[in-house]
Parts: structure tokens; C-alpha cells; sequence
């Protein structure tokens, strides 16, 4: 066990870790955050998906130890249900949930995307989204939803 | 329910299992039913009317359901139905979901079950009914002027005179000490003003935000975490652990061991991981598996449990005296439910009382499940739904319930347990593998005359229901033995058609003892199914059989048509009869535009990329929900890939309670079947599953070229309400291979239509 600094949503937490615990588990045991989740532990969903220097990266495969000083940024980072962040508030305008287990995987994939690229054609927004699953098939709804906050944030 | 009878009599003699399908338990298996959907007796008297509904001092309303949400949208439509017929402001109804401690035992959430039964006149829809009925009653009394002179608005109660009272003021904080009326009348579709509406899903925000409380999220004072170490191969028991090769791991608080159930606790996740992966464990080998090569044949050579749902015993002679026979057989593998997340629940299991926080489909069946497994009294287990990844059926939310009961007895401290990827994939319940054989004799005027079908269904396990926690892996590994086949030839078909499973093509009469309930007009009819004992646990998955079953009727269908050189829509109409079939197939097709001609295109060119559109319909169920589904597709016919376009979904499930939320399920419905029909399929080889993860198992990623979906709902306000969320995914992958054979003139007749299957199909092309 090693005490490691970790700076998630703006805030700095102390916790008592094995320094090769996937972030993944101290983000969602340690912090108790919701918004990553555990849905294969083999970065190939995108369930555990966090913002780590505006990068969507996968918590599940990353060891806490290697965050050092970067921020993390996870899906109740971005805004608050009072205040959500424009790409969040385009998911809620769109409706494009269904159990909702997938997104911060879709989210945070999609506005790092934007972000560094915010005129990303359709086929930069589809290889950019090519590893990140919805089983519920939302994508539909998810998809309008993208293009509706790449749209508003023109 | 006016004498004293037991909970389990009741189950068998009044359950939609029964009234459904008749006498179906006798004849048609077990493992194709979804489960109990119906409401039974428990400790919340489904007979009270405040075992569902209860005011509170401030006038806000709390309704207590059995049907609980993953995502399809239950939790919102169910709360506009209470504020709908309670007359009250959505925002003042808090509905709470699966709870043994509270709510009516509704059995399982699934089946397309949810909406028709409490929807209808009985149980939810039947309670707010009564509820607001006695209110009013009560208004009228203390305003001293009768019932038909008030007026309901917010929760209060008004008279023409101006005079009001509100709901709190009437029952506020007191029980009703009512029975759930079965006179009380239902607010008219045609006064709705919440319900029909498309209310956007409740829990939208919290998810966005990422806020959402799922089962994953639990915390428990005190919890510890589990893992599970499965057997390696199917059928493998343990021989011994080697407890020692895993002490050196920090953290860890026990090595659980129970028959072949093994396990490990540690006090963080990740230590428990590391346990898991490091126990060694000297396992027995199984039985070995069947070759996957020859598994369609492996099972048409099984013993098998059979059951005749018509026979019109002329079958033979006319295929004898047809103009033509045709002939297909079609196959469907083995798919999984493959939730994004992988199953988690959360068990505190003391030494008189138990808690379990899972994201079971069946809070009472889990209940019964836990308290065989951990010896407790049926009432001292708890069990409360907490929302896990979407499930689509049975996926391993029973079964990691049962895993964390086990290691919390062990402990007897709070243990979470997170299945990996590779847990879920190899102990999950398999949506069954099928072969679905068919002739079809044709009349000299080009009519279907006489169709014959006959089914082979793998199946092992299942729900557990209330009786069987054997019938998911963890139970069985305990030592409780699966639900498997006994060979049993059939018998004559006795009773009403059943077609539940939707075994019977839609285009026969389907009749029985002289009636005939089928959707359709052939009249020379025979269905026999044969349940063979799978070597792996099977479960409803979305659409449980009735897909598979539909994927072969509805393709040969178009098998006939061009053979016939019809239009595959003219030639459905001409065998169909049942108005609200004949209107979903109509409706799609007018919405698609529907290029009318026979299939294949005759200009298909023979290589490059081919386009092509493709039919399907279903009487979901036999009468649980009507839909068309037309897909138009690309195929390259150089690299086998097919690619869908755009889909035109009809549905007509009665009256709609949630626009938005049904056009959400369609939306989803019609692209998780797509993505069965082109790639989901479960591997092995000679002792294991090998699609273990999303690379050996694929799925449609969020990067692919989504298809318009244009849905058109028919809304029949005055019919009963029917399932909604299983009819969609019913049809797509026929539709897909109608469209591929539209587009290139090759037959696909298994699923998934990789790109090596598409290949082949289009090398034999005449």
C-alpha cells in the first residue's frame, strides 16, 4: 500500500492504495464516483472512460499510479444535474439513454474529440467512436446528440 | 384468490404462464417461457390497495410496482400511469421499484409482460383506478354533493360550486384499508393527459450526469469485495484449492469454497482480483463439448422433449399432391446477452438475516434462490432491485446475486462482487441455439397450401424462478441441479393455439379442436418442436426463440414468394387474415415506399455493391404486439459485408403509453438485432467457450454508419395494452436477409451473416 495524491473533478483526495490498482477501482471504490464504471476491465468497452490531459482515456487498464499530477475528469466532472455540461445537456435534450451504463464512455470519447478537433467530419467522429460499445443500441439518438452539441459549440 | 391457497398454487393454477399458454406446461417446455409475470400473494397483499399506493400528508403519492427498469423505460411510463389516473402532477408520484420489503411480488419483469400487466384492468393501472375512485367518494362526502358533481385536477377534488378539498386533506399519511377494485373505472386514452404522452425518461439527467445510482454504485458500511474463480471448461468440478497460493495476497480475507463454487474475499477490489487470478485450483475436466462444426446436427440427433402445436393432419398427403415443395432449414446460434457492464450485486448476510442489492429481473424468485443458498428463512432475505446494466433477459444479475450471498455467508461481512468480462461471457445464460426445418407445398394457382415446421431448441437451465437457483451457474456449482429435458414424445395439440413462442408461422390458421387463432389463412399446418438438452445454460435473451423462430419463417416466406416470382409484401397479405398483421405489414410498406416486384432485383449486378430491400412482420407472442420491419441494405459483394441502410419500422402494441419511450425501444430493438443478425455468436471448442470477450464476440460499435430508423406507431387506444420492447428485434435479421437476397440473389439461411457466410451464399448463386 503507498499513500498516493490523485486530483479527480477539482478536488485533491489522498488515498492508501496498491500503486498498481487500476484507476478504475480507486475512482469508483476509494472516491465512490459514479460516473466510470467496470464493464469489461480490458479497454475495449469504454465503460470506465475518464478525461486525463483532455484525452479520453480508459481507467480500467491504467495503473493509479501513473496519473501522477494530471487531472482526472470523469462523467460528473463535466457538469452537475442542476448544470450540466452543453454535450451533457445535448444527451438530455435528445433523450439518447437507455440504461445509460455506456456513457461515459460515449461522452467523454466524444467531447475529447471535439474538443481537440471541433470540426471532426462523420468519419473522424466514426473512428473515433469504433471502440466504444452500447449494447442497448442507442446510437441512433447518441449520434444526434454528438452532432447536436459539435453544432452548438460551432 | 377468496379461499386461502398456498403462494405456489396460486403460481400454478393463475400466473400469465398459465392463462397464456393454457395448459402449455404440460406440452410446451419449460425454458421457452420468460418467467412469472403475473402478480402472487406474498406479505404486500396484491388484493390491498395499499400494498400499491399511499398519500402522503403532503399530498404527494408513492407507488409500489413489481416491474421494475433497466433502461426500457418502465419507471417512467409507470409513473405517468399513476399520475395519469390518480389525476395528479407527475412530479408528485414516487414510484418504487422490485423491493421484497414493500412491493407486490409481480414475479419477473420481462416477456414484453410489464406493460399488459399493469396496464390493463388489474394490478398498478387497476389500484391508482380505485384509489382515485375512493377519493372522490370521500370528496363527496365531506362536500356533501354526490360523486358526479366533482371534478379532479392536482389531487384536488372540486365541485361546481367552487368548494375543494385536496387528497392529503382526504387521506393524507392513512392507509385506504381498501381492496383494489376491479369496477373502478380507468381515465378514457381520450382524456389523457399524461399517459399516451412522450414524457422524456425520468432518469435521463442523473445518467447524463453521470449521478445515477446503479447496483455497480452500492456501498454498504463495512463492504468487502468478492470474485469469482469459475471452472475453466464447461462441466469441470473441483478437484482441490491450494489456499496457500494465494496468502501472500494483501487484503485477502477468505478462500470460499462450496461444492464446485469457488471464490475469494478480500477487503479492496483489486486485491480480490488478484486473488482470483492467482488461486490455483485443480479442476476435474468436464464432459468435453461437442464439435461447433456439426452442432446443428449434434442437436437434431438429440433425445428430445416434444410438443405439437398444430397438426391438421393432412400434411403429408398435400405436400404429396402440391405443385411445388419447397424446402429450408435455417440455423441461429447460441447469442449472448453481453450487458456492458458485467454483473454486480452487493449481499450482507448475517447470521439471521440477509440483504442483497441486485439488479435481478426477479426480486422474489432471487429471494427464494437465496434463502436455499444461505439455509435462511424465506423472510429473512431481503431483496432490492438496485439498476444494473441493461440485460436484455437473463444475464448474470441472478447469478452474481447468488455469488455474493455465498461469499458474504462466508464472511459474514457486506461483499460486493464484480463478475469480470470473461465470468459474464462463459456463466451467463445463452439465448438458445436453434434449427428450424420447413417444407411449404404450393397450389397450382401459386397459393401456399400446406406448411410444415418442425424446431430443435437447446436448452439447460434457465430462470430460476422460484424453485430453481440450479438453473443459473452459481446454484448449480452450490450444488442445485439445473432444469434439464426429459424425452417425451408428443401429443395430439389439446386447448387454444399456442404460439407463445411463436413456433407457429404467422401465415397458418392455427387451428386447434376446430378454432383457429393463428394470424393466417394456410390450412394445411403442422409445428413440432423438440427441446434438446444444451451443453451450455440457456435463458430468455430478448425475443427468446420467438427471434429465432421468426428469422426462419419469415425468410422462407420470401423463399416462396420469389420462388413464385410474388412481391414479398403482396404474397404476406394473400396468406394473411388478422386485421392488425395485415395493417403493421401495410403501414411499413407504405411508409418504405415499397418498391413492389418480386425478389431478387433483375438487374442485380454480380459484383460490387448491391442494394436490395427486404420484409419481415410478426404477431409477437401470437398476440402480444404486431410488427413489419422493412430493411434496405447494401451488400459488397466483394468483401461479404453487409451493410443496413435504413429501416421502416409499423408496430401496434394497443394503446401507446410512451411515444418517445417506444420509438427509444424500436430504435435500440431493431439495431441490437441487427448486430445479432450480422455478427453475435457464441464459440467453443472442444471444452470451453472461446467468445470471451468483445473481440471474440463482436458487437456494433458505436463508429458505424447508423441506419435511418423510421418508426410509424399505430395507436389503438381502446385495445388492450400489449408488449412493446421484444417485436422490433423480432424481425431484423429476416428483414436483413430478405434484403440481402433482394440485393444478390443469395439466400442466407444462418445467423450471423458474416462475411464469409455472405461470401458463400453468393458463390452458389445460380
Amino acid at each position: 500500500m503507498t499513500a498516493i495524491s490523485l486530483k479527480v473533478n477539482g478536488h485533491v483526495h489522498a488515498v492508501d492504495v496498491d500503486p498498481e490498482t487500476p484507476l478504475l477501482y480507486v475512482l469508483s471504490d476509494d472516491l465512490q464516483l459514479r460516473g466510470p464504471k467496470f464493464g469489461c476491465g480490458l479497454a475495449q468497452c469504454g465503460a470506465c472512460t475518464v478525461l486525463l490531459r483532455g484525452r479520453a482515456v480508459r481507467s480500467c487498464v491504467i495503473p493509479v499510479s501513473a496519473v501522477k499530477q494530471e487531472e482526472v475528469t470523469t462523467l460528473e466532472g463535466l457538469g452537475t444535474p442542476e448544470k450540466p455540461h452543453p454535450i451533457q445537456q445535448a444527451f438530455i435534450d435528445e433523450g439518447a439513454t437507455q440504461c445509460g451504463f455506456c456513457l461515459s464512455g460515449v461522452i467523454l470519447t466524444a467531447k475529447a474529440l471535439l474538443d481537440e478537433n471541433p470540426k471532426a467530419s462523420d468519419e473522424q467522429m466514426l473512428e473515433a467512436m469504433s471502440n466504444v460499445l452500447c449494447r442497448c443500441f442507442t446510437h441512433v439518438r447518441m449520434m444526434r446528440a454528438i452532432k447536436r452539441y459539435q453544432r452548438n459549440r460551432a | 384468490m377468496k379461499k386461502e391457497i398456498s403462494r405456489r398454487d396460486f403460481v400454478k393454477a393463475s400466473g400469465w404462464l398459465v392463462v397464456c399458454f393454457s395448459t402449455a406446461s404440460l406440452v410446451e417446455p419449460f425454458a421457452m417461457a420468460q418467467g412469472p409475470f403475473d402478480t402472487h400473494p406474498s406479505h404486500v397483499d396484491p388484493e390491498k390497495l395499499d400494498s400499491w399506493l399511499a398519500v402522503a400528508s403532503d399530498g404527494t403519492v408513492t407507488a409500489y410496482t413489481g416491474k421494475c427498469d433497466f433502461g426500457q423505460g418502465m419507471f417512467t411510463v409507470q409513473t405517468q400511469l399513476v399520475a395519469e389516473e390518480l389525476c395528479v402532477p407527475i412530479e408528485n408520484v414516487s414510484l418504487i421499484q422490485c423491493d421484497t420489503s414493500v412491493t407486490p411480488d409481480q414475479g419477473t419483469t420481462s416477456g414484453s409482460r410489464s406493460t399488459p400487466t399493469n396496464f390493463n384492468m388489474q394490478n398498478l393501472a387497476q389500484a391508482a383506478a380505485t384509489a382515485r375512485e375512493a377519493l372522490v367518494g370521500k370528496a363527496a362526502q365531506r362536500l356533501g354533493v354526490s360523486v358526479d358533481q366533482l371534478t379532479v385536477e392536482n389531487g384536488i377534488v372540486s365541485a361546481k360550486s367552487g368548494r375543494h378539498i385536496s387528497y392529503s386533506e382526504l387521506i393524507g399519511g392513512r392507509h385506504f384499508n381498501i381492496t383494489v377494485s376491479s369496477a373502478a373505472k380507468r381515465i378514457s386514452p381520450s382524456e389523457w393527459k399524461v399517459l399516451g404522452k412522450p414524457v422524456p425518461s425520468m432518469d435521463r439527467v442523473a445518467l447524463a450526469t453521470g449521478t445515477f445510482e446503479f447496483v455497480h454504485n452500492v456501498h454498504v458500511p463495512g463492504m468487502v469485495h468478492g470474485r469469482v474463480v469459475r471452472p475453466p471448461e464447461i462441466g469441470a468440478t473441483v478437484s482441490s484449492v491450494d489456499e496457500k497460493s494465494v496468502q501472500h495476497v494483501p487484503g485477502l480475507i477468505k478462500v470460499v469454497v462450496r461444492n464446485n463454487f469457488v471464490g475469494v474475499v478480500a477487503e479492496k477490489q483489486w486485491q480480490a482480483a488478484q486473488a482470483a487470478m492467482g488461486l490455483k485450483v485443480t479442476w476435474k475436466p468436464g464432459p468435453g463439448l461437442p464439435a461447433q462444426k456439426d452442432f446443428y446436427d449434434y442437436l437434431r440427433k438429440q433425445p428430445s422433449h416434444d410438443a405439437m402445436l398444430v397438426n391438421s393432419n393432412d400434411v403429408d398427403n398435400k405436400l404429396k399432391s402440391a405443385s411445388r415443395v419447397l424446402k429450408a432449414t435455417y440455423l441461429h446460434p447460441y447469442q449472448a446477452h453481453g450487458s456492458i457492464g458485467s454483473s454486480c450485486a452487493v449481499a450482507d448476510v448475517q447470521e439471521h438475516h440477509a440483504t442483497v442489492w441486485s439488479a435481478t429481473q426477479s426480486v422474489y424468485p432471487t429471494q427464494h434462490g437465496v434463502s436455499a443458498l444461505t439455509d435462511l428463512p424465506l423472510e429473512s432475505v431481503r431483496v432490492i432491485f438496485v439498476r444494473g446494466s441493461g440485460c436484455y433477459g437473463l444475464n448474470a444479475a441472478d447469478t452474481v446475486s447468488y455469488d455474493a450471498a455465498l461469499l458474504s455467508q462466508a464472511v459474514h461481512r457486506p461483499v460486493r462482487v464484480q463478475l469480470t468480462r470473461q465470468d459474464e461471457f462463459i456463466s451467463e445464460n445463452y439465448g438458445s441455439a436453434c434449427v428450424i426445418e420447413q417444407q411449404a407445398g404450393v397450389d397450382v394457382s401459386g397459393s401456399i397450401d400446406v406448411w410444415d415446421c418442425k424446431t430443435w431448441t437447446a436448452s439447460l437451465g434457465g430462470r430460476p424462478e422460484y424453485e430453481r437457483p440450479g438453473n443459473v451457474i452459481t446454484g448449480m456449482l452450490a450444488g442445485f441441479a439445473p432444469e434439464t429435458i426429459t424425452p417425451q414424445p408428443a401429443v395430439k395439440p389439446t386447448g387454444n393455439l399456442r404460439n407463445g413462442n411463436n413456433a407457429v408461422p404467422s401465415y397458418v390458421a392455427g387451428c386447434v379442436n376446430g378454432k383457429c387463432d393463428g394470424p393466417g389463412s394456410i390450412r394445411g399446418e403442422r409445428v413440432l418442436t423438440h427441446q434438446v438438452k444444451s451443453p451450455f445454460f440457456t435463458g430468455p435473451l430478448r425475443s427468446p426463440v420467438r427471434l429465432q423462430n421468426t428469422f426462419a419463417h419469415e425468410c422462407f416466406m420470401d423463399e416462396i414468394a420469389a420462388h413464385i416470382k410474388a412481391d414479398p409484401v403482396a404474397y404476406r397479405l394473400q396468406h394473411l387474415r388478422e386485421t392488425r398483421i395485415i395493417d403493421v405489414v401495410k403501414a411499413a410498406a407504405k411508409a418504405a415506399n415499397w418498391d413492389a416486384r418480386p425478389s431478387p432485383k433483375h438487374d442485380t449486378p454480380s459484383s460490387g455493391i448491391a442494394m436490395g430491400r427486404g420484409i419481415a412482420c410478426v404477431a409477437y407472442e401470437g398476440d402480444n404486439g404486431y410488427a413489419a420491419l422493412v430493411a434496405e441494405v447494401e451488400v459488397d459483394q466483394q468483401s461479404g459485408t453487409v451493410q443496413p441502410r435504413r429501416f421502416v419500422v409499423a408496430l401496434d402494441c394497443g394503446p401507446i403509453s410512451n411515444p418517445d419511450g417506444l420509438r427509444n425501444q424500436i430504435e435500440g430493438g431493431v439495431l441490437q438485432g441487427t448486430s445479432r443478425a450480422l455478427g453475435e455468436e457464441i464459440t467453443w471448442d472442444d471444452r470451453k467457450v472461446t467468445s470471451i470477450d468483445w473481440q471474440s464476440y463482436t458487437t456494433l460499435p458505436l463508429g458505424i454508419q447508423v441506419p435511418n430508423i423510421d418508426c410509424v406507431l399505430i395507436d389503438r387506444p381502446t385495445a388492450k395494452a400489449m408488449g412493446a420492447g421484444e417485436a422490433a428485434i423480432t424481425l431484423a435479421a429476416a428483414a436483413i436477409g430478405n434484403a440481402v437476397f433482394d440485393a444478390t440473389g443469395a439466400r442466407i439461411r444462418e445467423v450471423p451473416f458474416t462475411p464469409d457466410r455472405v461470401k458463400a451464399a453468393l458463390s452458389t448463386r445460380l
